[in-house]
């Protein structure tokens, strides 16, 4: 057995600007999104499949009628980074905690920063480039308003 | 006071029982034709008796039927920390877990605590685990010039660190800990515990020399609250509220 190593100098009083670490706003990120992201899916929920006719309401048309809406399309939006970044920043940890060899490490972290960004851009392309009217489709599928334009 | 001898005898004769216990031994010098650094269950009978621990099991193993097991105890009363094993997938101290207790129907695992290496049977290398205490300077940190009496505290002030001054060192927490498992990075609990002790007495002035060091990479941010370690502590310490009382700190600012 080896002697115990010496003990370091204790350091300088460090103010409270050691506050500001990265560490420190994943963990409080985490926790914030956690608790709007359970109001947001509650409320997603509730109007997709318990309000109105229910699970039996979801068509195309639904989704094109709430996806016309600038509120919806926000919300949605906001679901959809907040979800993802709650995910990955989970998933980030987790690799953290499992990923022992150096290069497993990197390709999976930048294989789930990739996927998120992907992810996030995509979704939001959807949620407002989205055409609720296509040209040319069968008008009982589409929401009412179409038949307005 | 009127019995006789054997009466009392009968009286107070404790039930003993045949009991089975299958050891994870870890065997560094392969002797008897094994490879060096061999892993292997093995199975002892023991006789015993209700009010038996599983150190006396052990003892009983290790001075009547194989002198090659090795573990380590000291007070052998809850007090030293030294015997801290995996017992039947949970961390206890061998000398405050009753064989009774444990289903002795059936074979008792006992195995080393997980995550620090091993270096004979239940005897593992616990420097990992003191030199992250040490990371946390874990000593009365002051300015200016010592009072030439003690330094006061109110009740008050006392009781706010007792749970985490109760902490004997065994490794059970920080043992138990997944995080500690998977992440050799992490402090462990029982850092975590120690720097509470010294972060929220009010004589010390070294809080955010701690708080810093617990706010690194390797600090409180990795607890995922599993709450095992509050589980495991054989001194009843809740390691996990601990824990949370530095990451508040940390949030807030205030101590």
């Amino acid at each position: 057995m080896s002697n115990a190593p010496d003990l370091k100098a204790p350091k300088k009083a460090i103010s409270h600007s050691t506050l500001g670490r990265a560490r420190r706003w994943s963990w409080m990120f985490q926790r914030i999104s956690g608790v709007i992201l359970i109001l947001l899916i509650a409320i997603h929920l509730t109007m997709n499949l318990v309000m109105g006719d229910g699970i039996n309401q979801i068509d195309f048309a639904f989704v094109a009628g709430k996806l016309a809406n600038p509120f919806w399309q926000w919300f949605d939006f906001l679901m959809l980074v907040l979800a993802m970044l709650h995910g990955a920043n989970g998933m980030r940890m987790i690799i953290d905690d499992y990923a022992r060899k150096p290069w497993m490490h990197a390709t999976l972290q930048w294989a789930l920063r990739i996927a998120t960004v992907v992810i996030i851009v995509l979704g939001t392309l959807v949620l407002f480039t989205f055409d609720p009217c296509p040209a040319g489709s069968d008008p009982s599928l589409l929401p009412s308003f179409c038949e307005d334009i | 006071m009127t019995a006789t001898a054997e009466k009392s005898a009968e009286a107070g004769a404790i039930p003993s029982m045949t009991v089975t216990l299958k050891i994870l031994r870890f065997d560094p010098d392969g002797l008897d034709g094994r490879e060096p650094g061999t892993e292997y269950w093995e199975e002892f009978q023991v006789e015993a008796h209700a009010t038996d621990r599983v150190l006396d099991a052990l003892h009983k193993i290790k001075w009547e039927q194989d002198g090659s097991l090795a573990f380590r105890r000291s007070c052998a009363h809850g007090v030293c920390g030294s015997d801290a094993m995996r017992i039947n997938a949970r961390n206890r101290l061998a000398c405050k877990t009753l064989l009774k207790d444990l289903n002795p129907a059936k074979p008792i695992m006992v195995e080393p605590i997980k995550g620090l290496p091993v270096e004979k049977d239940l005897i593992v290398d616990m420097e990992p685990f003191f030199a992250s205490y040490r990371e946390i300077m874990p000593f009365l940190m002051t300015t200016g010039t010592a009072p030439e009496r003690e330094r006061l505290q109110s009740p008050e002030d006392r009781a706010r660190f007792d749970d985490t001054t109760k902490c004997i060192m065994c490794a059970a927490c920080t043992t138990s800990c997944p995080v500690f498992w998977t992440d050799g990075q992490y402090f462990g609990p029982q850092a975590i515990v120690g720097a509470h002790r010294f972060i929220f007495d009010s004589r010390d002035e070294g809080e955010w020399d701690r708080l810093e060091i617990l706010n690194d990479k390797a600090g409180v941010w990795k607890c995922r609250t599993a709450f095992n370690c509050t589980e495991a502590c054989p001194r009843g310490i809740e390691v996990t509220k601990a824990i949370s009382e530095v990451k508040h700190a940390l949030n807030t600012g205030e101590i």
